[in-house]
């Protein structure tokens, strides 16, 4: 291993001169010294750390850009979400536009694409999971096996192509291989059955499978990595014993392999569905027509409408439902980590 | 010596029908996984360098047909592409080198365990990456900063990636021996000085890292563009081609049987197909030459801050 890959050698990233080598040094002195020379050790670390602090006014210096940058850029806007409780108005401002309570979320809440928008957003998304989310973990088992290590190489390689090109031009393969009249899949169908193809793309059916598929053949390889990296932490010589006792390696797959990758699978679980309400705006949009918009229309989708589309206008129901969808993650990813640190004893803090 | 080949041998003895059957039975599998994913991307390639008339009737399944190079002269031939190149240029070389500075500064600082505050600052970005203003927010700060309709668009409102940040951070913690500091430190040497002299040449790894994945998101995003953007001189690359891959959805199921309206449309779709293959190549470029880093990167990233 080289020495910028800390994670095969130590998975919780605790670095190898964790502490003050100083202090280390230190605590063994007061060791063996006396409780007075402890109570000297201590002030003088504490002067010196006082000292260090005035010493690394330079670090805040470098801070400073970044810090001014987080506040306007992400805490501002923050502050910017109250004109969900607002009749927002350009000319008036954030701060100047009248209060309305919960008017807006009640709007939202009673309008009829309430149900439709909540109910494909978390239908693509648990799909998405469900699909997306497995097929990683076992990929990364399945190329750990691989013994040609040319051949493991190549399919890497190959299975991480897909996440360098851009939603747009995957969308874009999309709708020229599913043209139903001269995309591969058209002239294919035709052929076979004589009969014009069925329109998928414009198929409100079609469309969760067309999203979440294409969705895993671009990001499997790529988010394969991760859990070849844990792989990576498997003991060859517990692989060595376990032959020697007859093990098949499908069977070690199952008791050496698999359980290496399970605290990673929990962490990225947990971030996951955190994000279960997020689903990306940018392909869901490029995906939509208006004969699968029954299907497509998702809440980041529907905030762009009513605020920023064409027949939009409304800052504040857009900002309402944004609300909205950030709360119930953040309740999300909050309430699973706490599970996840009950059940499994490991958790994103 | 022996025991290795002893070894060798008993592995090769050892292996079982089982395990046999298991291990062909992976290959074949990640065999035709390989093919599904290099399968859309062939076909690709091929269409943009065949006759339209080919790609039209569905004569092309693998290899090109009719070599043309209609669709890439059409390329050139549109001013607004390649206006939309060079934006998409500028934005990402641009903003990446600005997410590389906000970056280092960022992480370095977060990274040295002397620093008071450190675990609240920390806090303070990695906040972001769960919980955020949302769209309009957003939308409306870039208003009031009149920040819409400029090329500052691109870049200030993804200056920094708290993921991006936490990565750098947990190398610097994790590469940079404290001793390097300490002795620095008693040469007289200050915090700008080392980061720069020592710290920056020791960590070129990780900056690899952090272009790529800068880069890539630049080079292949078009929703701020597509947000903040209204002015069609500034567009980026992928904004223009939405126009072209999306927007002629519905012309393709008007199309009439007309001899020449088929070969219109043939060569709207052989440039819809070197389009996709001339957007993508840059990243793509970029692909092998970071390939030595960015395992090592999502690694990094794996590690909980």
């Amino acid at each position: 291993m080289n020495r910028g890959s800390p994670v095969g050698r130590d998975p919780r990233g605790a670095p190898p001169i964790g502490r003050d080598d100083e202090t280390v040094m230190a605590d063994k002195a007061t060791a063996a010294m006396g409780q007075r020379a402890a109570v000297d050790e201590k002030t003088r670390r504490r002067n010196r750390f006082r000292k260090e602090y005035l010493n690394n006014w330079q670090l805040y210096v470098l801070l400073l850009l970044p810090l001014i940058w987080l506040i306007i850029f992400c805490y501002y806007p923050m502050l910017g979400t109250q004109i969900a409780f607002k009749k927002f108005k350009l000319s008036q401002g954030i701060w100047g536009s009248p209060w309305v309570g919960l008017d807006n979320f009640q709007r939202f809440f009673h309008s009829y694409q309430f149900t439709r928008v909540l109910k494909n957003t978390l239908t693509l998304s648990f799909y998405n999971l469900l699909a997306g989310f497995p097929l990683p973990i076992i990929l990364a088992l399945a190329l750990n096996v691989v013994r040609n290590q040319f051949y493991k190489k190549f399919v890497q390689m190959v299975t991480y192509i897909p996440h360098f090109i851009s939603v747009l031009v995957i969308v874009g393969m999309l709708i020229q291989i599913f043209n139903p009249r001269i995309g591969l899949y058209g002239v294919i169908v035709q052929r076979l059955t004589g009969e014009a193809a069925p329109d998928l793309l414009g198929n409100p059916k079609a469309f969760p499978h067309l999203y979440v598929w294409s969705g895993a053949w671009q990001t499997l390889g790529w988010s394969s990595i991760i859990y070849l990296s844990a792989l990576s932490a498997v003991d060859p010589e517990l692989h060595e014993a376990a032959k020697v006792d007859g093990a098949s390696r499908f069977k070690r797959l199952l008791v050496l392999d698999l359980p290496t990758v399970i605290p990673t699978a929990t962490i990225l679980l947990i971030l996951n569905v955190g994000r279960i309400m997020s689903i990306g705006f940018e392909k869901v949009y490029l995906m939509q027509n208006d004969l699968n918009l029954s299907a497509s229309e998702i809440i980041s989708t529907y905030v762009y409408k009513v605020a920023l589309g064409p027949q939009g206008g409304d800052f504040s129901l857009g900002a309402a439902i944004g609300l909205f969808n950030s709360v119930i993650n953040l309740i999300l990813i909050v309430v699973v980590n706490k599970v996840s640190n009950k059940v499994s004893g490991s958790g994103l803090w | 010596m022996s025991s290795t080949t002893l070894r060798g041998r008993r592995n090769k003895v050892r292996d079982s029908v089982d395990d046999r059957i298991f291990f062909a039975a992976v290959n074949i599998v990640l065999g035709l996984l390989a093919i599904v994913t290099l399968y859309p991307i062939i076909f690709v390639i091929s269409a943009s360098f065949s006759d339209p008339v080919m790609v039209l009737s569905g004569r092309v399944t693998f290899l090109p047909k009719g070599l043309s190079l209609e669709g890439y002269g059409k390329i050139f031939a549109r001013p607004d592409l390649i206006n939309g190149f060079l934006n998409s240029a500028i934005y990402t070389v641009g903003g990446t080198l600005v997410n590389i500075v906000m970056t280092i500064i960022a992480a370095y600082p977060l990274s040295r365990r002397d620093l008071k505050g450190r675990g609240g600052i920390t806090l303070l970005f990695t906040f972001t990456m769960i919980f955020n203003g949302g769209m309009i927010p957003n939308y409306i700060l870039m208003r009031d900063l009149n920040l819409l309709n400029t090329r500052w668009v691109m870049v200030l409102p993804v200056a920094l990636s708290a993921y991006n940040m936490i990565i750098a951070r947990t190398f610097f913690q994790t590469n940079i021996p404290l001793e390097l500091l300490e002795a620095a430190k008693i040469d007289g040497c200050s915090d700008f000085k080392f980061l720069y002299m020592v710290v920056i040449p020791l960590s070129k790894a990780i900056l690899a890292v952090l272009v790529m994945f800068y880069a890539v998101s630049h080079w292949n995003s078009y929703f701020s563009a597509f947000l903040y953007l209204n002015d069609n001189r500034l567009y980026p690359l992928q904004l223009i081609m939405r126009d072209i891959l999306i927007g002629a959805q519905a012309a393709a199921a008007d199309m009439n049987d007309a001899e020449d309206i088929i070969i219109k449309q043939g060569i709207a779709e052989s440039l819809k197909y070197s389009l996709m293959v001339v957007s993508s190549i840059p990243m793509l470029i970029l692909y092998p030459f970071a390939q030595k880093y960015f395992v090592q990167g999502v690694m990094i990233g794996s590690i909980k801050g």
